[in-house]
């Protein structure tokens, strides 16, 4: 029945309806991820006429179908003849828009504010807004819920009367008798306001902000938080201080817990949008009530905040500042009884020293590392560790050397594997930092010791450190230091210590050049071919392809070819194909 | 640390508040003793003297007076997080809850209008609060032990009061409803979030009682109980007290009149059904089916949502909640009635097949377990000439090909039973079997048949598609620059004719492609 000629009635609709009907959920999942496919066989008339009414009518499904098919229909512009016919999509996601699954409502409306910039103004304002209308006085919460998001879209582009009543429409769902709309029209004010014109915003969104940062469900007033960034940055200065702060303030003593930590975590983001004046008369101190706050979670999101709070503090006073209020917080933050409050601050703090500069730095911030760097937490003792190219800039690393040591060689041996792990990553950065000489003094053996630690994600990771150490320092460097101990263990008893040998020269091979490869390296690994565990024959094999590039073609051929045959004939099946595939 | 800097505003000493309460010209004994003793002493004959409040000549008035002190000084916080801080404070607080409770509790008369506000008042101001965030951020009730109360030596006499205080029958509701209002209602809701069962099981009992004597409260506080759900199933997926408010909710249903309100029946359709969609459903499955049965032996007509709802919210993946499900299932066929059946008869068993064919033999053992239950069999056996058509292919593939012996087994005696309620059918669908597989097997093969042409006709379609915006292009550029049409980058597709770049095609096509 295929036609070439893209002919508009090529397949019966009735097949293709069928298809998006199967009983297979599974099967429909996969024609409605193809709806595009289908609209174009039908042709942008009948999927005007016929598809879109039969999917508005099928609306009940499973909600992963539903899913995929408001996904769909915010990219069928062009498969409905363009942006004059953009409107017929709208009853489809008109009744998408008013399911319960969250899911599916969310990408509804993501579709719905996609083509709504295709509409035209007219046809905005004859289809578009009506819609948007519809759901803000649904029955059923789900339809209010999805307006909330629907506004901002259309706000900018219709004449002053329908504006009117968008406002009017915006200012009923932030009072709604459920939570629910409130919520998302609390999330929704920001967005708002920013496409409102300014006298709106003052004799509009104000009073809805106020009301919304004291509604009587905490899950509701957090959400006013967010907003107040979005509001204060559209407000001239001089009103911030009547509109703004009075409802601010209230957010910072809230007496939830959780509208305290969503000030906390958007603080950055508020000192910004309030400018330094009202940062320095009233962001300080409850910046400071934060870091004090009663609850940890407050106090790490607080925390976390420390570094870029004071980074933003006007520059004339910042010095000033931090040293009189916000140092005296962080000093007690360093022995709080909560692990993540200690932790969090453990990942900024040493931010503070390029702010404060070499001589605070040395009596205030350098006693605090310390401490930190002896916490009973190792993600405490981490996050220090972790940051240490901030202080190194500023002071040097040495001040710190003599504490960092201890530090590392526990972290090295951490119970935890993850810590382990976490700390070698550090290795080449601290290397880099402290130097050659230091290195091969205090850190080289802790180096070692991860090649025959019990997790292979630890020597896999020691390997890999490795080659970062040599690209660091040098080949000549390796030679003396690292290749002897590694070939030393391709004669250790446990098997899975040679191989970590074959692991390492996989890994050190092109860092150290073909003249150690081809001296030491090579005769090591041929050596091993005699091995009596196959699984380290195997890796031979595949270690000298790995190897073959760097090697030079004499030894290629007289050395790694016959050994490579030998494998090739091995009694064991998979050494046999890792030596077939390398020769080749 | 800082609990100490806070602390001493808000947790003022005990005793000092009891001294408040003496008289101010009273002459003062020891400053330590006092505070005990001088709320002690009165309180004992007190409550003696309440037992025998009928007596005509008893001091009414002082213990009214005093009752009130107490729940008064009640109404002070203590730090429980420092376990030892203001030791003799708390215990003086404790008696006084335990005397309020007992006076309560065993008294007649006590319950006069103005104690209504001070109780509610100190009941407020002890039991509301924000709780706490979760010590552990996955806490998974099934596993972890869950994070106690530290204030519960007092929080639990408060509730003791508030529950006898409701119980009482001198509790009078018309004076009681200008203080339990929906605002406390709405706060005493939150609570259920509470991690400590303790709680909630007070909780339970109390938000009972106010619903059975409040009746101005009910409709809300049926309403956010809805929206505690709503959130719980569309937003945050976390909240403690689920069990809890659907034993309430369990009750309540069972008292709702004949014919169900419709919005009693939204309540089913859009709250309780999308509940099972819930992670953490095992949890409160109990109670939740609980629920859903007391509407169908309340109203019939409602089985068909019941049975589609769970169809459509059937598991995909957890067959723990699978197994869930099935169990379900069978209370609900339980107390089904036959013409109910009827209507759903048909999707349900499509799906009971499915379940049968799990090779997880847990569900396939809970699904064959239905034809063990004898209402059901003869549910099934009126309407055999629909159902064994419906899971014969399945019974009889899975026969052949499950792991698990107990499941072939099982199938057996299922096959038999059928085989005995209609031989003749039974063997007509033997007789069909392999036809129907054919059958299926080309339909399928029809299927991809068309996907293939379908995929083609795209690809020709799209290819014109991208012509078509280039020739524009080139049109346009050519009328730009005054240039004659000229082929710039000639690509090696598969038409004899120069493609665009690709940047240049998106306009039309690219969108469709998506």
């Amino acid at each position: 029945m295929a036609g070439a000629d893209g002919d508009d009635s090529l397949y019966p609709i009735a097949v293709l309806i069928d298809e998006l009907r199967n009983e297979d959920v599974q099967l429909r999942l996969n024609s409605i991820k193809k709806l595009s496919t289908i609209a174009l066989a039908l042709g942008v008339e009948r999927t005007r006429t016929e598809l879109l009414p039969f999917l508005t009518d099928t609306i009940y499904d499973e909600d992963e179908v539903l899913l995929a098919l408001a996904e769909q229909l915010g990219n069928f512009t062009m498969l409905v003849g363009g942006p004059e016919y953009v409107h017929c999509l709208l009853p489809p996601l008109e009744s998408l828009a008013t399911v319960e699954e969250t899911v599916v409502r969310d990408k509804a409306v993501e579709s719905l504010r996609k083509i709504s910039q295709e509409h035209s103004p007219v046809d905005l304002e004859v289809h578009f807004e009506p819609l948007v209308k519809r759901l803000a006085s649904g029955d059923w919460f789900t339809s209010r819920t999805s307006a909330c998001g629907l506004f901002s879209v259309c706000y900018p582009r219709v004449s002053s009367t329908v504006k009117a009543e968008i406002r009017q429409h915006f200012r009923t769902l932030c009072s709604d008798d459920t939570p629910m709309v409130r919520r998302a029209a609390a999330s929704k004010l920001g967005e708002f306001a920013k496409v409102l014109e300014l006298e709106y915003v003052k004799t509009d969104i104000i009073p809805l902000f106020t009301a919304l940062a004291s509604d009587e469900q905490d899950s509701v007033r957090l959400l006013a938080v967010e907003a107040c960034v979005s509001i204060a940055t559209l407000l001239p200065q001089e009103d911030l201080e009547t509109l703004v702060m009075p409802t601010l303030r209230q957010a910072a003593e809230d007496k939830s817990w959780r509208v305290r930590y969503m000030v906390a975590d958007k603080f950055s983001e508020l000192q910004k949008a309030v400018g330094p004046e009202i940062t320095k008369n009233d962001l300080v101190p409850a910046f400071q009530n934060l870091l004090k706050d009663c609850e940890a979670e407050v106090r790490a999101a607080a925390a976390n905040k420390v570094k870029e709070f004071c980074e933003n503090l006007p520059e004339d006073n910042r010095e000033q500042i931090i040293m009189s209020h916000i140092l005296p917080c962080v000093k007690e933050l360093v022995s709080d009884t909560n692990q993540h409050v200690k932790s969090a601050l453990a990942s900024v703090i040493m931010g503070l020293s390029t702010i404060l500069g070499k001589d605070n730095t040395i009596e205030h911030l350098l006693p605090l590392f310390l401490t930190q760097l002896k916490d009973e937490c190792p993600e405490v003792r981490l996050n220090i560790i972790s940051n240490l190219d901030c202080v190194n800039e500023v002071i040097g690393i040495r001040q710190l050397s003599q504490s960092l040591l201890p530090a590392i060689v526990e972290l090295a041996e951490d119970a935890k594997w993850r810590v382990r792990l976490a700390i070698i990553e550090y290795m080449p950065l601290l290397a880099g930092q402290l130097g050659v000489e230091f290195f091969d003094e205090k850190l080289n053996t802790l180096c070692m010791a991860w090649l025959i630690d019990h997790v292979y994600a630890i020597r896999e990771a020691a390997t890999s450190n490795l080659t970062k150490l040599v690209e660091k320092f040098g080949a000549e460097w390796a030679q003396n230091t690292i290749v002897p101990k590694v070939l030393g263990m391709a004669n250790d008893p446990n098997y899975l210590h040679r191989m970590t040998t074959l692991f390492c020269i996989n890994a050190l091979s092109e860092a150290c050049g073909q003249e150690i490869t081809t001296k030491q390296m090579l005769p090591v690994v041929l050596k091993m071919s005699n091995d009596q565990v196959a699984n380290v024959r195997f890796n031979v094999a595949k270690s000298l392809q790995k190897i073959g590039p760097v090697l030079d073609s004499n030894a290629l051929q007289t050395e790694v070819k016959p050994v490579l045959e030998k494998l090739a004939s091995d009694s064991d099946m998979d050494v046999k194909y890792f030596a077939q595939e390398a020769i080749s | 640390m800082e609990g100490e800097d806070q602390g001493s505003p808000i947790f003022i000493r005990f005793d000092s508040i009891v001294k408040g309460t003496d008289g101010p010209g009273e002459p003062r004994g020891d400053e330590r003793g006092l505070g005990v003793e001088g709320l002690q002493a009165p309180s004992t004959p007190a409550a003696s003297r309440l037992v025998q409040c009928n007596e005509p000549d008893a001091p009414v008035a002082e213990l009214h007076d005093l009752f009130c002190k107490k729940l008064q000084q009640c109404c002070v916080l203590f730090d429980f997080l420092d376990c030892v801080a203001d030791l003799k404070g708390k215990e003086i607080k404790r008696a006084a809850l335990n005397e309020l409770v007992e006076s309560v509790a065993t008294s007649r008369g006590v319950l006069i209008e103005p104690l209504y506000p001070e109780a509610i008042k100190m009941i407020s101001v002890n039991i509301f609060r924000t709780l706490p965030p979760s010590e552990n951020p996955e806490f998974d009730p099934e596993e972890d032990e869950p994070t106690l109360e530290a204030s519960w030596p007092h929080l639990q006499l408060v509730y003791e009061f508030f529950l006898r205080f409701l119980e009482s029958p001198d509790f009078q509701p018309s004076m009681a409803k200008r203080y339990i209002d929906q605002k406390f209602v709405l706060q005493l809701l939150e609570l259920f979030d509470s991690e400590d069962p303790r709680e909630r099981e007070y909780l339970k009992t109390i938000l009972h009682r106010v619903y059975g004597k409040l009746l101005g409260l009910r409709a809300y506080i049926r309403k956010q109980i809805n929206n505690i759900f709503l959130r719980f199933i569309y937003e945050t997926e976390h909240f403690n007290g689920v069990a809890e408010l659907l034993e309430i909710l369990g009750s309540i249903i069972n008292g709702f009149a004949l014919p169900l309100k419709a919005e009693h029946k939204q309540f089913l359709v859009r709250v309780l059904i999308p509940l099972h969609t819930a992670k953490s459903l095992s949890i409160f499955h109990a109670q939740l089916a609980y629920c859903v049965v007391q509407f169908m032996e309340k109203d019939a007509t409602v089985t068909e949502y019941i049975i589609r709802g769970l169809l459509k919210y059937w598991p995909k993946t957890c067959t723990q909640k699978e197994v869930m499900f099935l169990g379900e299932i069978e209370e609900i066929l339980d107390v089904i009635e036959p013409s109910q059946f009827i209507r759903i008869q048909e999707p349900l068993f499509k799906q009971i097949a499915a379940c049968i064919s799990s090779p997880h033999f847990q569900v396939a053992e809970r699904a064959l377990y239905f034809w063990n239950n004898e209402y059901i069999l003869s549910l099934i056996e009126e309407n055999c000439q629909v159902i064994l058509p419906l899971v014969f292919a399945t019974l009889y593939r899975v026969s052949k090909e499950h792991w698990n012996q107990t499941i072939v087994s099982l199938i057996y005696n299922v096959l038999k039973t059928f085989m005995e309620m209609n031989s003749k059918l039974f063997d007509d669908l033997t007789a069909s079997y392999k036809v129907e597989k054919q059958k299926e097997m080309k339909r399928e093969r029809e299927r991809t048949d068309l996907w293939r042409g379908l995929e083609e006709y795209q690809e020709r379609r799209m290819q014109m598609l991208t012509e078509a915006a280039r020739n524009q292009r080139n049109l346009q550029e050519r009328g730009e620059r005054g240039d004659p049409l000229n082929p710039s980058s000639p690509q090696t597709a598969q038409s004899d004719q120069p493609e665009p770049k690709p940047s240049g095609a998106s306009t039309g096509a690219g969108e469709s492609a998506t």
